[in-house]
């Protein structure tokens, strides 16, 4: 009976995900609207499902009451975070709140079939990580321009990275983390956010090529102390995000170039200097040629992989934990092995689409800081998923980094929190359309703007009155014009006037403009002036 | 420009936006990479590998599978599990020691196409609502069959013409890799296989049954070695094959050195010789003067093209044959090397290839074993292709080797199939090594049929027989002669 329930459930769960990751790009693409709205409630309904199947699994396969309660708290956690950020932050994003759901609940549901007791751990830590990450998007917004604190970033980074030098402990050949009272702590997952936020705020200063040059020594500075702890895996992030941020910083592609040269300079670098680079190229180039020694893990990676196959065997049917550290850097194979390769694959496609997204939060913003933020932490956060992934797979050889969310351990979930919550705040103060406000009764004028992921509506408040609108409408009646029936909202026919129309009216910018400062330049610039009577749009009107 | 006004740079934007969209596209790229691999990963490469024995879920899968049918080629069951009342399940092989190696057994871990097979049969394919009614029943599923090239006639055939001589025979299909028989002897029975265990592996036994003689049996290759000779000659005089010239007086001495003689089989003499004479008359003094003639060094670079000194191509466990000559081997190895005595050893299935490559114009088809897994209820889930086609030489070159080797047949050592009533070709050995301090000779023939359009490639090695014409060739045409019969109904 109970493996009739495994192979019943398995099947509904990975229908369930190929619909979560479906819905996922599809909401990329909407980008608000009514659809967008109920596509987020179904991806939420669809984790809250498969919640309840892989946990009804769990509980009749191992009959343990406690993991009953355990679910008891992740639904009631579940329920709470999206609701609680969403109230505290009208305009989050809907789409990452839901995938950060996603990925915790389907690393929980893994992590309390490998080991119970670890999986309440993790689930304490979420608990705790969870209170930062929320008031995070709160604080950006008091600090102010951070980009002000670059220096107390970089030499925060530093300091931290070295304390892990001198103090660290060494697992798998390299010197990772530092211990607190029995609490592992693995400093350069924080430091990559400080780091991005140092570089952020140095390289839109960097007006010259020596300039450019102190940026490099400091990004430099952070990457040799990872070098010399051997911590190759983050020294390659921290490098990658570097040049990513350099990149969007200059626009120049020589400096790919050179990074390429460098990359791969440093990768024969070090392949002759540390052994434990040989050991995993070695077990990359042919695993299983010594399956008992240095390709073990791989090996047992790929058993996993290829014997679940694409529909995998069901929960508890499988044998993930004879992987060594399956629960950190190797989860991604027990998940194909157990929910199937489909799973596996639809996971790594909605880890794609958080990283288009938080692209995306990097595109809509106007700022140089936090246009390079974005890009930094979403680099950095693609390539931990690439790596992790591709070195369970055998794609590259594997460089123990953990899957952000999924994965075991206590630092890589709260700075996957900080990170998330850091775009979040973006899309606060940069919301992608104001599409989502719909009850807003206004007369409201869209401005389109082209953008690499399609157009970009932005609002053009301000300069319309009544008369302007009807002679818009009028017009375009008139002359079959379409250009302008995309920028007037639809909602024109209800005649009744909001709020900030009539703000509008009396004059009242500033209390207009109190949630929309980024707005406010726009308007001191353009006060008193008829958009289209210089610079309108292609010469059309007028 | 200060700082604080930045924002109002509208090229930068854009600029920035445009670099933001490549990074999104190139990472995008790479993920799409990655999941094209898992998937490949998953599709193809994974079944070949998840039999390995270090692979512990396969015990997994035989709690909820029943093992799958193993079937030849021409429908007959080779391997099935038997559920008796109380659930105990056996494995039955109803032809017994006849496909003992190339089938293995599954007991005592798993080898030959048990291993090889392994992630088919305990997987099933049956429609999801049968296995979900067995759930729930509470029975296991039936695991897929697996069809297998061999052919049970054959196989038989060649177990029959082998008889109690220690030897292996091996054929396949020359145009397409299908590896038709493949017989071993001594051998075991692999229904009591288990029982038998401490019989099999104890240090007093000898015979080595449990070693499959056909691919992990190494031998000199003796005269057979010639093909290669005759290709190395060919290589070294592009456009001029015939030049050879030489005239055999039962015997051939290295000027300088007088004790460096090589003669003849019971010192005939062939008298005035061109290559393919020599060839068909195996003439030993002929090929050892090529010997002193040939460069060691391309030499070795052709065996090594050849597969000698590396893996074998096949899926299952072979041993490495190995030729070691270089620049430094001297004069008196070059010729012993040259009629294949020397430190040269060769497996009967990598002559096969060798042979398999000439008859199919110079490329050889890499040996399969597998011809499709269907489901229980007899739906193909899977058909494996031919094996990959490899060149090993140029056409021309092959056509030569392949008169040559008809030349044989039709004059030469190869004569017991001279009354056939299909053109054969082939190539004879007789390798003489000490053994305890006696003299034994490796009676080997390789060769196929008809000369046309070859449909069958075979290797026949007996070990301390007579020589390859009188001990090996009448084998082969006995199980040349069925397969002839057999297509000609």
């Amino acid at each position: 009976m109970v493996n009739l329930f495994i192979t019943t459930g398995k099947y509904i769960c990975i229908l369930l995900v190929l619909l979560y990751t479906y819905s996922n790009f599809r909401c990329i693409r909407l980008r608000g609207g009514e659809e967008h709205e109920a596509l987020l409630g179904w991806q939420y309904r669809i984790i809250l499902l498969m919640q309840f199947l892989c946990h009804f699994i769990i509980f009749f396969r191992t009959e343990n009451r406690a993991s009953l309660v355990l679910y008891g708290l992740q639904v009631i956690f579940f329920s709470a975070y999206p609701f609680l950020m969403k109230k505290a932050y009208p305009k989050a994003d809907g789409l990452l709140l839901n995938n950060i759901c996603f990925f915790l609940s389907i690393g929980m549901i893994m992590l309390e079939r490998l080991d119970y007791s670890k999986a309440v751990r993790q689930f304490a830590i979420i608990l705790i990580s969870m209170v930062p990450g929320m008031l995070l998007p709160f604080l950006m917004s008091r600090l102010g321009d951070l980009s002000r604190w670059r220096l107390f970033f970089c030499i925060v980074g530093i300091l931290m990275l070295f304390s892990v030098f001198l103090l660290g402990a060494v697992s798998y050949g390299a010197r990772m983390s530092l211990s607190f009272f029995g609490f592992s702590f693995h400093a350069s997952e924080f430091v990559k956010i400080s780091f991005v936020f140092c570089m952020a705020g140095m390289l839109p200063r960097a007006r010259t090529f020596k300039d450019i040059l102190l940026c490099s020594l400091a990004a430099a500075a952070h990457i040799l102390i990872l070098v010399m702890c051997r911590d190759l895996g983050s020294a390659l992030i921290f490098f990658l995000s570097f040049v990513a941020m350099l990149y969007v910083a200059t626009g120049q592609l020589f400096y790919l170039a050179a990074a390429g040269g460098m990359l791969f300079f440093a990768g024969i670098l070090s392949y002759r200097l540390f052994s434990h680079v040989r050991t995993r190229v070695f077990a990359w180039i042919d695993p299983w040629a010594d399956i008992d020694n240095k390709g073990y893990q791989i090996t047992q990676s790929l058993f996993a992989i290829g014997t679940g196959g694409f529909l995998g065997l069901g929960l508890f049917r499988g044998l993930p934990n004879k992987i060594p550290i399956v629960e950190k850097d190797f989860i991604f194979s027990a998940i194909s092995e157990e929910m199937g390769g489909i799973t596996a694959i639809c996971l790594c496609l909605v880890c794609l689409g958080c990283f288009m997204k938080m692209m995306q939060a990097a595109s809509f913003s106007d700022k140089r800081f936090e246009k390079i933020v974005a890009v930094g932490l979403a680099v950095q956060y693609i390539l931990q998923v690439f790596l992790t992934i591709g070195g369970a797979v055998k794609f590259i050889p594997s460089t123990g980094v953990t899957l952000p969310f999924v994965s075991y351990g206590g630092s890589s979930i709260t700075a996957s929190f900080l990170v998330f919550s850091i775009i979040q705040a973006l899309f606060i103060k940069n919301p992608e359309t104001g599409w989502a406000e719909d009850n807003e009764e206004d007369w409201e004028i869209w401005d389109e703007e082209e953008h690499p992921f399609g157009k970009r509506r932005r609002r053009m408040d301000g300069y319309w009155d009544e008369d302007d609108i009807d002679d818009l409408i009028e017009n375009w009646e008139e002359s079959g014009d379409v250009f302008w029936k995309n920028r007037v909202r639809k909602s024109y026919g209800k005649k009744s006037y909001g709020r900030n129309h009539f703000r509008r009216q009396r004059g009242e910018w500033d209390e207009y403009y109190e949630d929309r400062p980024d707005d406010r330049n726009d308007y001191n610039t353009r006060r008193g002036r008829v958009p289209w009577d210089d610079d309108g749009p292609r010469g059309r009107w007028r | 420009m200060p700082f604080g006004e930045e924002e109002k740079s509208e090229d930068w934007r854009k600029g920035a936006n445009r670099s933001i969209f490549f990074i999104t596209c190139f990472f995008s790229f790479l993920f799409f990479g990655l999941i094209a691999y898992i998937a490949w990963f998953i599709y193809f490469e994974a079944p070949g590998r998840m039999g390995n024995p270090y692979n512990a879920r396969m015990e997994v899968f035989d709690s909820r599978y029943l093992r799958g049918k193993i079937i030849s080629s021409d429908g007959e069951i080779l391997a099935e599990t038997e559920v008796d009342a109380n659930g105990k399940e056996t494995r039955v092989y109803p032809f017994g020691e006849a496909f003992a190696h190339v089938l293995g057994y599954s007991t005592r871990g798993k080898t030959g196409l048990e291993s090889l097979a392994n992630f088919y049969l305990m997987e099933s394919s049956s429609n999801p609502f049968s296995i979900f009614l067995d759930e729930l029943r509470e029975r296991k599923s039936q695991g897929d069959n697996v069809t297998c090239t061999l052919d049970s006639g054959l196989q038989i055939a060649a177990k029959n013409a082998l008889g109690e001589r220690a030897g292996a025979v091996v054929c396949m299909e020359p145009s397409t890799g299908r590896v038709l028989a493949m017989v071993s002897f001594p051998g075991f029975d692999p229904n009591t296989v288990s029982r038998e265990w401490e019989d099999l592996t104890s240090p007093d036994n000898h015979s080595g049954n449990l070693l499959n003689r056909a691919t992990q049996g190494l031998y000199p290759p003796g005269s057979t070695f010639k093909t290669v000779m005759a290709l190395e000659y060919f290589r070294e005089h592009p456009g001029n094959p015939e030049a050879f010239h030489f005239v055999c007086d039962g015997e051939y001495r290295e000027g300088s050195r007088q004790d460096y003689v090589v003669h003849c089989y019971s010192g005939e003499s062939h008298g005035e010789e061109d290559l393919g004479k020599a060839y068909a008359y195996s003439c030993n003094a002929a090929f050892a003067y090529l010997g002193t003639k040939t460069d060691p060094e391309k030499l070795r670079e052709l065996s090594d093209s050849l597969f000698f000194n590396e893996e074998l191509p096949i899926a299952l466990p072979s041993a490495k044959s190995s030729m070691p000559v270089s620049k430094d081997t001297g004069t008196w190895l070059m010729m012993q090397s040259a009629i294949g005595q020397g430190e040269i050893l060769v497996s009967p299935m990598h002559n096969l290839l060798i042979t398999s490559a000439i008859a199919n114009d110079g490329v050889l088809r890499e040996p399969v074993f597998l011809e499709k897994v269907s489901s229980p209820a007899g739906m193909t889930v899977k058909p494996f292709t031919a094996g990959r086609p490899r060149r090993l030489m140029r056409a021309e070159e092959a056509e030569l080797l392949k008169n040559f080797m008809r030349r044989v047949v039709t004059d030469g050592t190869g004569s017991g199939f001279r009354n056939a009533e299909y053109s054969a070709c082939g190539k004879t050995g007789s390798a003489e090594y000490m053994k305890r301090g006696e003299k034994k000779t490796d009676a080997w023939f390789t060769g196929f049929a008809p000369a046309d359009e070859p449909t069958i490639a075979i290797t026949v090695l007996v070990e301390d027989g007579d020589t390859g014409g009188r001990t090996a060739v009448p084998i082969a045409r006995e199980v040349v002669d069925y397969w002839m019969s057999r297509k000609a109904q």
